[in-house]
């Protein structure tokens, strides 16, 4: 079961504590790591995985003057924030790209893919 | 005096803007012939704050400077550039994408853990071997047949734990079953391909009393609106699962469940998603004539261009820096690291995305984005 524990360095002073998460690796580790090193409020943070064959995220966060968890929180919410934003763009761009070889498919004549050399891509093509 | 110089014309007045060398260390990797050097991207928020710049992410700047440009997209593959975007969060999406599409949590835990409908893909997970007289192992045999992909829309299945029953509902069933005979000059089936495998649409065929785990069908398969139409088989029907001599056999059954690219390899929905950094050639000295030959006959991938700078004179372009392979051979030799400086943007990724074509690139992408949403979620929820 996939936890998220904080382990705050005072018990009345809540900017700096370290995070750890189960069931998470590089890939939210890093992603968070950049997320949090751009936010102005920080003034440190890192991840380690203790061990490779953990799957166990520690971040450590230390903030100038709010609470670690509310940063973390805020770091997390924008990083879904900039993944929508990605996911939108991009299925945008894949409407455009598709109309554009419709286009052009139908002006050549030509049924199949266009102006593609993958051979892969034509021979699953005509597998399928 | 009215001419003396302003005060906002001095040299190192922070105007918000970095130094042209700060800007190069902070948005190109320079690729020297021995090693690349500024590879690290600069993410601290302060790093520039002693130039009144601010190295924070805005996401109202983030939107304005983000772009994705497709440049082919089929159903097997697709090709994209992102730009604005760090190598962080690139290679997240890298990573789910290889690994992690189709994962779902355990669904036995608490409702704090959200269930992600993701999309996973079907392979074969247990090989009933009843024959095998061929020169290829049954282990062997079995690896292969796990690697095959099958074209069945994983959204119809369910996930199938150790301990369940197989049913309609999270397997698959197939079977092989090839002789080679000889008549006479012919040999027949030399090959055993995937396109040999039949769907079992009933379930299991294996007979009760060799006490192998046997499927319990509430229904045929083929009788389910999903499939009526589309028959369950492998994705492409020449790969070559193993080869055979007259007088050899194989006869197998084999059960697919569904499963993420984390578990094994074979469940991975990408043949492979990789990317790579934008390149930049910037010509640092001025070529002309025999050096602008010189330079476009060593690069192998036909990047630069002569271009002609009238009176008969020959100069020389980088026409197209994307074909560039990052080869060195531009700046291999005496001198020429000097005229040439080879280079990647950071925030300018070219993405390729190859399916093995249970769903069309596009939408893997698109779920991997929301794979990552949900990872993110799950952890808001645990904090909270």
């Amino acid at each position: 079961m996939a936890t998220a524990k904080e382990y705050g360095d005072h018990a009345d002073d809540q900017s700096g504590s370290t995070f750890a998460l189960t069931e998470e690796d590089h890939t939210l580790g890093n992603s968070l790591r950049y997320i949090l090193n751009k936010d102005p409020r920080v003034s440190f943070v890192g991840y380690t995985i203790p061990h490779p064959s953990e799957e166990r995220v520690h971040l450590r966060l230390q903030t100038t003057g709010l609470s670690a968890r509310s940063v973390l929180k805020d770091a997390l919410k924008d990083l879904m924030a900039v993944s929508e934003h990605v996911r939108v763009t991009f299925e945008k761009a894949v409407e455009e790209q598709k109309a554009l070889q419709g286009v052009r498919e139908m002006s050549v004549g030509v049924s199949g893919k266009s102006g593609i050399t993958h051979q892969t891509a034509s021979t699953a093509a005509d597998a399928t | 005096m009215k001419d003396r110089p302003s005060v906002m014309d001095l040299p190192d007045l922070p105007k918000g803007e970095l130094p042209a060398h700060l800007e190069l260390q902070r948005t190109r990797v320079v690729c020297a012939a021995d090693a690349p050097s500024y590879t690290e991207s600069v993410q601290y928020s302060g790093a520039y704050m002693a130039f009144g710049v601010d190295n924070s992410l805005r996401l109202e700047d983030f939107k304005k400077s983000f772009k994705v440009e497709v440049k082919y997209i089929n159903d097997d593959d697709m090709e994209f550039d992102m730009i604005g975007i760090d190598a962080a969060l690139a290679n997240a999406f890298r990573r789910i994408l290889l690994a992690e599409v189709g994962g779902k949590f355990s669904v036995s835990h608490l409702a704090q853990i959200l269930i992600l409908s993701v999309v996973p893909t079907m392979a074969i997970e247990k090989v009933f071997i009843a024959n095998n007289t061929s020169v290829i192992q049954d282990e062997v045999l079995a690896h292969r047949l796990g690697m095959i992909p099958i074209k069945a829309d994983p959204r119809h299945f369910e996930y199938k734990a150790d301990d369940e029953n197989a049913n309609e509902k999270n397997t698959i069933v197939f079977k092989l079953n090839v002789v080679c005979t000889r008549k006479g000059d012919r040999v027949n089936n030399a090959s055993v391909k995937s396109e040999q495998l039949i769907w079992l649409p009933e379930g299991s065929e294996m007979p009760f009393d060799t006490k192998t785990k046997f499927t319990a069908f509430g229904c045929g398969q083929d009788k389910l609106p999903e499939f009526a139409s589309s028959p369950i088989c492998s994705q492409y029907p020449d790969i070559t699962i193993a080869k055979l001599r007259p007088g050899q056999a194989i006869e197998l059954e084999c059960h697919a469940i569904k499963g993420i690219g984390k578990t094994h390899a074979k469940w991975s929905p990408v043949a492979t998603a990789r990317y790579r950094m934008h390149p930049e050639i910037v010509l640092t000295e001025v070529l002309e004539d025999d050096l602008a030959e010189e330079l476009v006959a060593k690069c192998p991938a036909k990047v630069f261009d002569i271009e002609d700078l009238g009176k008969g004179r020959k100069g020389v372009k980088a026409a197209r820096p994307r074909d560039c392979t990052l080869c060195r051979e531009c700046v291999r030799g005496e001198d020429w690291e000097k005229r040439v400086s080879l280079r990647r943007l950071k925030e300018h990724f070219i993405f390729t995305i190859e399916s093995t074509g249970s769903l069309p690139p596009n939408v893997l992408f698109t779920e991997a984005i929301k794979i990552l949403i949900d990872k993110c979620q799950r952890i808001i929820a645990e904090l909270s």
